[in-house]
């Protein structure tokens, strides 16, 4: 008896937390009469495809296509990934692998400038872009997105770093290898699986970005699709097929990544709080 | 989606061995590899918190924009017409009162989910945990949406099932029984109300995840011996799984205070713009003092910075935490 009410509650958190992507889903399929009916269905009776091809296609909103956002995007998002996986990686090495002066002052302000909050940059760093001439610049976005997801990278690739056991390179570097070989053929494969675990998290950072983009980009074509979004559909708008057919091209890359280093996450981010 | 972290233990434990190449020290190596993170996060965070400190003393302005390198400096000019301004209280009260409400339903619900995911049989757990994560997977813009949508003033579900309670029932708890066309994000109330079931329905998941992650540490005998010893579940969660975790409790009580206080994505989203000024809170107020015409940099610089000193207190706390669960580990 215990048991079941026990289950019951379960089910009841999971449908609150799972519904309205459920909802979100089950809207982006149904035409519009189902949508707007006056008893809502759970699941669309005539499912369709039509929301997506009209945003994808441009048939919606003349001339704009939800492609060219798709893209931008993406650009952004993989363009942060690369840069930030690369100076994470040097960084992390830096710190897991040597003892310097500024070792401990280095991880401290890690830790402290994640603190600040973005929100309060926006100011400073739109006048910074301006002036670089980055204004209405994909590339300008890269920037700022590779500071913000920088320095959580470095700390969550110093613990893959610190995992490799030291003796391989040492075992490498008296077979001969150069420092660099050393680097490139036995720590970089070893420390590849963190590398990907990283650079979701700057993927999904990029990924999700509002209101930089929304502050730093002014011209259609250079939107990304959180920007297209707030744009296109933000103000008083019902259309509310399209609207869901877009939030769920924006969401499913992020759900597929997030379910894959979730684990990490948690572990990251509170483990060491708790000593059994 | 901003992440923050404590370092994980092994790491920890590795970083307090002494070094065993001491000739390594005062090599140039490490430096070259760290300099170009240094350089991003000096150029792209640490510089601009400067600037927006500096901005904040000085006049601002369209003319500023256009290109006129002079700064009018005003001092604590900026400061004294914000703190002035009988709107400002109001946003700050918003904001403290907000962020308040959210850290407290956040930490309640969050440990009952992780508390009842303990409890749970495997195969349950495992899929519970696993919607739960959904939620927190879904991107705050997208998952505002569509509570914007559920929350439709004439086609949305939740508007929908209000008018399915009993004409006399409804009439009697909320004063009314016809709920389409009824605006859910007109009054500063149901905003906020709506706002706080958004935010709380994408935060519980972390909460959720990291006290099971607790609770797993914890030795089951434990509660076995309070149980055996007559104490009913209220007694043993307050003396024994609160004491226990009482570190994390503690960081994700900061860390939700931070996220919380400055809350934007689902505000900007939710209010359609920056148009309602009466939902204002701090981070969306300084947006638009600067990005709404006339632009007005220096005030939206003072906002971000109270906004900022205020997290950097809570942040004070933060770091003190970590740094002390670092040197007992």
């Amino acid at each position: 008896m215990k048991r079941f009410a026990l289950n019951a509650v379960g089910l009841l958190v999971a449908l609150f937390a799972v519904f309205p992507v459920f909802w979100m889903i089950s809207t982006s399929l149904k035409p519009n009469r189902e949508i707007f009916s006056a008893t809502p269905q759970p699941v669309p009776r005539e499912p369709t495809l039509q929301h997506y091809r009209n945003i994808l296609s441009g048939d919606l909103i003349p001339g704009v296509s939800f492609t060219d956002f798709f893209i931008n995007s993406a650009i952004v998002a993989i363009a942060t990934v690369l840069l930030s996986g690369l100076l994470a990686l040097l960084a992390a090495t830096a710190v897991a692998r040597f003892r310097f002066r500024l070792r401990t002052a280095f991880l401290v302000m890690l830790l402290v400038v994640q603190m600040i909050p973005l929100e309060a940059l926006v100011i400073p760093l739109f006048l910074m872009i301006r002036r670089l001439g980055l204004y209405n610049q994909l590339p300008g976005l890269v920037l700022v997105y590779l500071g913000f997801s920088l320095p959580f990278a470095v700390w969550m690739l110093r613990g893959f770093v610190a995992a490799v056991p030291r003796e391989l390179e040492e075992a490498a570097a008296i077979d001969g290898a150069t420092r660099w070989q050393a680097f490139w053929r036995i720590l970089l494969p070893l420390v590849a699986p963190g590398l990907v675990a990283t650079s979701i998290f700057s993927f999904i950072t990029a990924w999700n970005e509002l209101i930089f983009a929304l502050t730093f980009i002014s011209t259609e074509d250079r939107y990304t699709l959180p920007v297209a979004m707030t744009y296109f559909f933000g103000r008083d708008d019902t259309a509310w097929g399209p609207v869901m057919a877009a939030s769920t091209l924006l969401t499913l890359p992020v759900m597929i990544f997030f379910v894959l280093v979730q684990r990490r996450m948690v572990s990251g981010l509170v483990s060491g709080a708790v000593k059994g | 989606m901003t992440t923050l972290t404590t370092p994980s233990r092994g790491a920890a434990a590795r970083d307090t061995t002494p070094a065993r190449r001491p000739r390594r020290r005062g090599s140039p190596l490490p430096y070259l590899l760290l300099l170009p993170a240094l350089l991003v996060i000096a150029v792209l965070l640490l510089w601009p918190l400067g600037q927006v400190v500096a901005m904040s003393f000085h006049q601002l302005g369209i003319r500023q924009l256009r290109g006129d390198r002079e700064w009018p400096w005003v001092g604590l000019g900026n400061y004294a017409e914000i703190l002035g301004d009988p709107f400002f209280h109001t946003v700050l009260r918003n904001t403290v009162l907000f962020a308040a409400a959210n850290v407290v339903l956040t930490m309640i619900l969050g440990t009952l989910v992780g508390l009842l995911l303990n409890r749970l049989g495997r195969r349950m757990s495992t899929f519970v945990g696993s919607c739960v994560m959904l939620a927190w997977a879904t991107p705050a813009l997208t998952g505002t949406i569509v509570w914007k949508w559920l929350f439709d003033d004439t086609s949305g579900l939740v508007t929908w099932l209000f008018n399915q309670l009993p004409d006399g029932l409804s009439q009697a708890l909320f004063g009314r029984a016809d709920w389409s066309g009824y605006g859910w994000f007109n009054s500063p109330l149901t905003f906020f109300s709506v706002l706080t079931l958004v935010v709380v329905w994408h935060s519980f998941p972390f909460v959720a995840v990291s006290v099971l992650a607790g609770l797993k540490s914890v030795p089951a005998e434990l509660h076995e011996a309070a149980r055996v010893d007559g104490a009913g579940p209220w007694r043993v969660f307050w003396s024994v799984t609160f004491p226990l975790l009482r570190p994390v409790f503690g960081i994700l009580v900061v860390l939700s205070t931070i996220w919380d206080f400055k809350v934007f994505t689902q505000q900007y989203v939710l209010a359609g713009g920056t148009q309602d000024r009466s939902t204002f809170m701090l981070s969306i107020y300084s947006y638009s003092m600067a990005f709404s015409p006339p632009p007005k940099f220096g005030l939206g610089s003072a906002i971000a910075v109270i906004l900022t000193v205020i997290l950097l207190v809570v942040t004070g706390l933060y770091v003190r935490m970590v740094l002390r669960q670092e040197e007992e580990s």
